[in-house]
């Protein structure tokens, strides 16, 4: 029987990072995973949270997993890195810390709402790595690649403490699923270097030359697009490539992807469904890789 | 001739203050740093910062609290867990780093206007109002409140979030927002 994965898919899944919502759905349909979003959540937290009120970044998160709880699903995807950590954080904290445990314990009381023991976190590419596995992704390919060389870059929150995603130093399980589906990866030694989040908004140069770096990395090693897991790692450097190229004076127009769409496009999704065109970088090399096709080619 | 401070003289430090966050979550291996430096390695934004992480991580040992609290350091460290994964001494510096970015927020001690801290506020505040935060509306409150002018920087970035439908105008709101007020107004426990 076909199981049910239940998500939260946090903010910028709604806004900013739709594409990755997109592709993720229609990822998940193509592998006969039924997804479902988690209802009436509420945000993360994020980093904000944990800066101002800890306390409070530990309640927000206690609601959803609580809600998941009710919802009588063991496992929640959180694909939004900053999600992903902070609902670990909190687990790992409660778990840890008899005053955590008891404040949000009395809090989810005073809510109404059940504790939330036994909620798994995951995250769609560790699901797609250890629920499908590398053979069935393989063999799910219909599409030969187009685009030649990607960088994959993991970011900060998804692989770091409290995760189970990947190691932290070395993550190495999106270059085997691309690998696995016939894209071929480069050894992208910026990988985990943080792309500088929320600081792209706020201290607005120094973000820039983060992504400056990462993105100047990733060219010279030859990848044609950078592929991502998660949205503010996407955003950064795709919103703000133009800006870099001015400020640096040299020429980027390199597509941001989420893993979801090139696992849709390789197993034959309608590329209209995996949000191709939200992509702000390198719009006309989409336009080439991706455009539909008469005939679905067929992978040899 | 103005040569800066660079070495502090004893009485100017607070020495039970790092005592106390040493009871802290998080912060309890804080005494077990060697000063190695691979925090400031290995942290993607230390050149900017005024103290490196591995001197912030002295400061608050030795109760220098003043500096350590009203450093920028704290306020450009975006949380990516870098030197924690790496310190050998397992501290975990993040957060530690969270720890001075409440304690500074507390106390007031961060630049007036600052954009950090701001927009810390203002999602904290929608937040706890709304249940979710909306990007959109976040980023003009932060504008009105820190500097109008980062506006016009960004309309370009904002005419193609507009038209590869990204940006959402919508200001978002759970139907549980009193049930999530309920929670968030569970008191703590008294230290």
């Amino acid at each position: 029987m076909a199981r049910d994965y239940l998500y939260f898919p946090g903010c910028s899944l709604k806004a900013t990072g739709v594409a990755y919502e997109e592709s993720m759905q229609e990822l998940f349909r193509i592998l006969e995973m039924p997804l479902r979003e988690l209802e009436d959540w509420n945000c993360c937290g994020a980093t904000s949270y944990m800066a101002i009120d800890e306390e409070s970044a530990f309640q927000l998160s206690a609601r959803n997993l609580s809600l998941a709880r009710q919802n009588g699903n063991s496992d929640l995807m959180a694909p939004c890195a900053a999600c992903y950590l902070v609902l670990r954080k909190t687990q790992d904290y409660v778990k840890k810390y008899p005053r955590v445990h008891r404040h949000v314990a009395a809090s989810l009381e005073s809510a109404g709402l059940p504790m939330m023991d036994g909620v798994k976190v995951r995250h769609p590419l560790e699901v797609l790595y250890n629920d499908v596995g590398l053979e069935k992704l393989e063999s799910k390919v219909v599409r030969r690649w187009r685009g030649g060389p990607v960088a994959c870059y993991y970011g900060c929150q998804a692989v770091r403490p409290f995760t189970e995603v990947d190691r932290a130093h070395n993550p190495i399980r999106m270059d085997e699923i691309m690998k696995a589906v016939g894209v071929p990866t480069v050894d992208y030694s910026l990988k985990t270097k943080c792309c500088g989040g929320a600081l792209t908004g706020t201290i607005h140069d120094v973000g820039v030359r983060l992504n400056y770096l990462l993105l100047k990395e990733a060219a010279r090693k030859g990848a044609n697009a950078i592929v991502t897991l998660c949205p503010l790692c996407q955003f950064n450097l795709d919103a703000y490539q133009v800006e870099i190229q001015k400020e640096s004076g040299e020429s980027f127009d390199t597509p941001i992807l989420y893993f979801t769409q090139v696992l849709g496009w390789a197993f034959g999704a309608d590329p209209r469904k995996l949000g191709f065109k939200r992509g702000i970088a390198g719009r006309k090399l989409l336009k080439q890789w991706f455009a539909e096709h008469a005939e679905v080619e067929q992978y040899v | 001739m103005d040569f800066g401070r660079t070495m502090k003289y004893q009485r100017e430090a607070e020495p039970d203050w790092p005592h106390q966050l040493k009871q802290l979550p998080g912060c309890e291996r804080l005494f077990s740093c060697i000063q190695c430096g691979k925090c400031s390695g290995t942290c993607p934004l230390s050149i900017y910062m005024d103290y490196t992480p591995r001197r912030i991580i002295n400061l608050v040992r030795e109760g220098f609290r003043n500096e350590a609290l009203s450093s920028k350091t704290i306020w450009l460290c975006a949380s990516c867990y870098a030197c924690a994964v790496h310190c050998p001494q397992d501290i975990h510096i993040t957060d530690v780093m969270y720890m001075l970015k409440r304690e500074a927020i507390q106390h007031q001690m961060y630049p007036k206007r600052f954009p950090i801290p701001v927009l810390a506020r203002e999602f904290y505040d929608l937040v706890r109002k709304r249940g979710r935060s909306s990007e959109f509306w976040l980023v003009l409150r932060l504008a009105m409140k820190s500097n109008p002018l980062i506006l016009l920087g960004m309309v370009r970035t904002g005419f193609w979030l507009i038209r590869t439908g990204r940006l959402s105008l919508r200001s978002e709101r759970i139907r549980g927002v009193h049930q999530l007020r309920r929670e968030l107004a569970t008191p703590k426990e008294a230290q």
